[in-house]
């Protein structure tokens, strides 16, 4: 489930299927195709509990425990890609089901058609990971440089775009080393490493653009209106897997940690498995845990359920022992530690003032639609006021109420 | 899994909160608070530190009835605003002030400057600050004048209650023709007021009394008399980022410069000693350091942007300003912050910073 339609199974129960076989087609454009992460039989098509608290239809496949190199599916041959096309090489990420990485799983191929109008100059990868405890695409940096860096100039010649800036945190001295050798050693013209000021929200696409091309992303619009486009380091090696190794996307790099598990670490997860056999396979104490995110403390969702899946988009699973933030909020004391902590310089207080009295209007007159939910705001509350618990609701209102008006 | 599946917490992101809490901002203002209340006991004895137990209790005490007997909810003095504003409200009285008054003031600023509106968070004005005006419009006589008299702990008196040492208050007394006694009841500002504007006192003599203003070695307010302990505390307090620059240094610095620019002395250069005496006392006497760093920062009444704290800390020093130029006060800093705190929801309601994305606005 991620923005745009859902996707159409195309298999039935008792199909046997193959690892990286197509199971679901995307339906339409902004949509992706699903495929089987693990072969198997498949044993159900239901709905199952889906991590952002829904119910969501899934196919469930029951693995053969037959070896998997055999019974792996892959995408047919392509050849040296810096023959093809850019509509070939576009078709074939879309084809392979690569979204975003990054938390959104947007469609790959939809961010690389941008409208004729908006010219694209920049090409920036995301290797921030300003999330606290995920070090995912760190590793991924580190073990996978020559694929992700490969995958970068295959998306570059998809836009036809000759820079590329490849931002990461200084608080990863080493990834920035191994990246910036494996871009001389390649001989990859075009790419540069930046290396960010260690400031959460860094990752944060915004933030990101404006660091490195002191360019701003006008209120309502998207990076693309700033003449750049933002891909997850995870996206890049994604693109690469899909055009020269013919893999479609099946698993992730998934960091597993927190206060009960006791093998904690980044691991290379199927796409589809249970949250429960993850934790399980971590060595997990099940007792103590209180509180399970997907993605990083700061921005992360809250699990309802074990039995949901890992998706495309999950790179952290946070096991918490403690259920933070208390119920217990306090008076608004006006200390403006949230104005200061924003990095889109908006007064939340006021924005969970209005929001509290019903106020939406005024809550969109003050800009509570540019919240980026960073959680920065909340985080630095003395009185720990659930500040964008409130924002949400009031973006919730907005859109609903512009919808109605359309 | 069993029926006795454990439920998992859920709640908005984000799940983790910085160590920062109204307790711990208010135990540093206290502790902020301890070098100018030892300066005080030191320089007016031990019945300063009594004056200050008894705000402190009162207003515990009045905020425990309201809240739990009243309000019937529970008790907030584990947040410790009230110690705060039982200490703020000592710091603005003088140390012979009878002990009643100022149990009556202690209710007045928590129980009508703070919790007819409804505790912390709420009120609008500074508590403190409410409190102390109210006794000065009820009971004037005990606020201002004879009330002054000091005698310092062991058995000190201060050199003299205007700053300026005895001898040239003697001087001073030959020179104008002013009784010494009159002159030795003043404040600094009072003397300031009496002495230079209307006998034409040498202007340089006043640098004198520089050395005791800021040690603590003049009369006033418990609180206000040492502007070293209060730069001590002032700076514990930059330190902790409970305060910014922004507020002290803005309405220090205006005030400085509307003395310095109207000096009020008749023919002198603005870089002449002259000129600039002026501007170093008033910022070192009446109280202003105490009311820039410890009144007008009080979170809940100011601004809660940047540039409105820097508006707030304007306009403060301009009422100062007025008020000591051409009112009848020696004061004017408690009047100066709780007009601005009246200001403050307008200058919130416009002053808004500029958003990202926005025109000029940048990440």
């Amino acid at each position: 489930m991620h923005i745009g339609s859902p996707a159409k199974p195309i298999v039935k129960v008792g199909d046997e299927v193959r690892r990286g076989e197509l199971i679901a087609e995307a339906t339409g454009f902004v949509s992706s195709p699903v495929f089987a992460s693990i072969p198997g039989k498949v044993t159900a098509i239901s709905d199952v509990d889906h991590p952002l608290g829904k119910k969501s239809p899934a196919i469930e496949i029951t693995f053969h425990g037959q070896d998997e190199e055999e019974n792996s599916y892959y995408m047919p041959d392509l050849g040296e890609w810096q023959k093809l096309s850019k509509e070939d090489l576009l078709k074939r990420v879309q084809e392979a089901g690569v979204v975003g990485r990054g938390g959104a799983s947007f469609p790959t191929h939809v961010k690389l058609t941008p409208p004729p109008d908006k010219k694209i100059d920049t090409l920036i990868i995301n290797g921030a990971e300003c999330e606290p405890y995920l070090t995912a695409d760190h590793r991924l940096m580190l073990e996978r440089a020559e694929e992700f860096l490969t995958g970068t100039a295959i998306v570059m010649r998809i836009l036809e775009v000759s820079k590329a800036y490849v931002g990461i945190e200084k608080n990863k001295p080493d990834a920035i080393r191994v990246v910036q050798k494996k871009i001389k050693e390649l001989n990859m013209a075009g790419i540069k490493v930046i290396p960010l000021e260690t400031k959460y929200p860094q990752g944060g696409e915004k933030q990101l653009i404006y660091a490195i091309t002191k360019r701003v992303v006008p209120s309502g619009g998207l990076p693309m209106d700033a003449g750049a486009v933002v891909q997850n380091v995870g996206t890049a090696h994604s693109v690469y897997k899909a055009v020269v190794r013919g893999k479609s996307l099946c698993y992730r790099v998934v960091t597993v940690t927190g206060c009960c598990v006791k093998k904690p670490g980044n691991y290379i997860i199927p796409v589809g498995v249970p949250i429960r056999e993850v934790l399980e396979y971590a060595d997990t104490d099940m007792a103590s845990v209180k509180k399970v995110l997907l993605g990083g403390p700061m921005m992360g969702i809250a699990l309802a359920s074990l039995e949901a899946p890992i998706i495309k988009s999950t790179s952290g699973i946070l096991v918490l022992s403690k259920t933070t933030p208390s119920i217990q909020e306090h008076n608004c004391i006006n200390c403006g530690a949230c104005v200061e902590a924003c990095p889109i310089h908006l007064i939340p207080s006021h924005l969970s003032k209005y929001v509290r009295k019903n106020r939406f209007d005024d809550a969109e007159n003050h800009n509570v639609l540019d919240c980026i939910e960073c959680g920065s705001c909340a985080y630095s509350c003395p009185s720990k006021i659930n500040l964008v618990h409130d924002i949400r609701l009031g973006k919730n209102r907005v859109i609903a109420k512009r919808k109605k008006e359309q | 899994m069993g029926e006795e599946q454990k439920l998992l917490h859920i709640s908005s992101s984000p799940h983790i909160r910085d160590n920062s809490s109204v307790p711990n901002i208010m135990r540093d203002v206290i502790i902020a608070l301890l070098p100018a209340l030892a300066a005080g006991v030191y320089f007016f004895g031990m019945r300063a530190l009594i004056v200050t137990i008894v705000a402190v209790a009162t207003s515990m005490l009045t905020e425990q009835i309201i809240t739990t007997k009243m309000l019937k909810r529970t008790s907030p003095l584990g947040d410790m605003s009230a110690i705060v504003t039982g200490l703020l409200l000592a710091f603005n009285l003088p140390v012979s002030i009878p002990l009643p008054l100022v149990a009556v003031g202690a209710v007045f600023a928590i129980g009508v400057a703070k919790w007819t509106f409804g505790g912390l968070g709420y009120n609008f004005i500074n508590p403190a600050l409410a409190g102390r005006a109210f006794l000065l419009s009820s009971s004037m006589a005990y606020m201002t004048g004879a009330a002054f008299r000091a005698t310092g702990t062991f058995g000190k008196v201060p050199v003299s209650l205007s700053g300026i040492p005895q001898e040239s208050a003697q001087e001073i007394a030959d020179k104008t023709g002013l009784a010494v006694d009159a002159i030795s009841q003043a404040t600094p500002l009072a003397a300031l007021g009496s002495i230079v504007e209307k006998a034409h006192f040498p202007v340089l003599e006043l640098q004198d009394a520089f050395a005791n203003l800021f040690w603590g070695n003049v009369g006033g307010v418990i609180g206000e008399t040492s502007v070293f302990a209060l730069l001590l505390g002032g700076g514990y307090l930059l330190w902790r980022r409970v305060i910014g620059f922004g507020i002290p240094l803005t309405y220090i610095g205006v005030t400085f410069l509307l003395f310095w620019i109207f000096n009020g002395i008749e023919g002198a250069s603005l870089l002449s000693s002259a000129a600039l005496t002026i501007p170093f006392y008033h910022i070192l006497s009446g109280g202003l350091i105490l009311g820039a760093f410890f009144m007008a920062t009080d979170m809940v009444t100011c601004p809660i942007t940047l540039k409105g704290q820097i508006i707030f800390a304007i306009g403060c020093g301009v009422f100062t300003f007025i008020i000591r130029r051409f009112g009848g006060y020696p004061e004017g800093v408690s009047y100066s912050i709780l007009l601005m705190n009246l200001l403050t929801p307008l200058i919130d309601r416009y002053v808004r910073p500029t958003v990202y994305g926005t025109k000029g606005g940048k990440a």
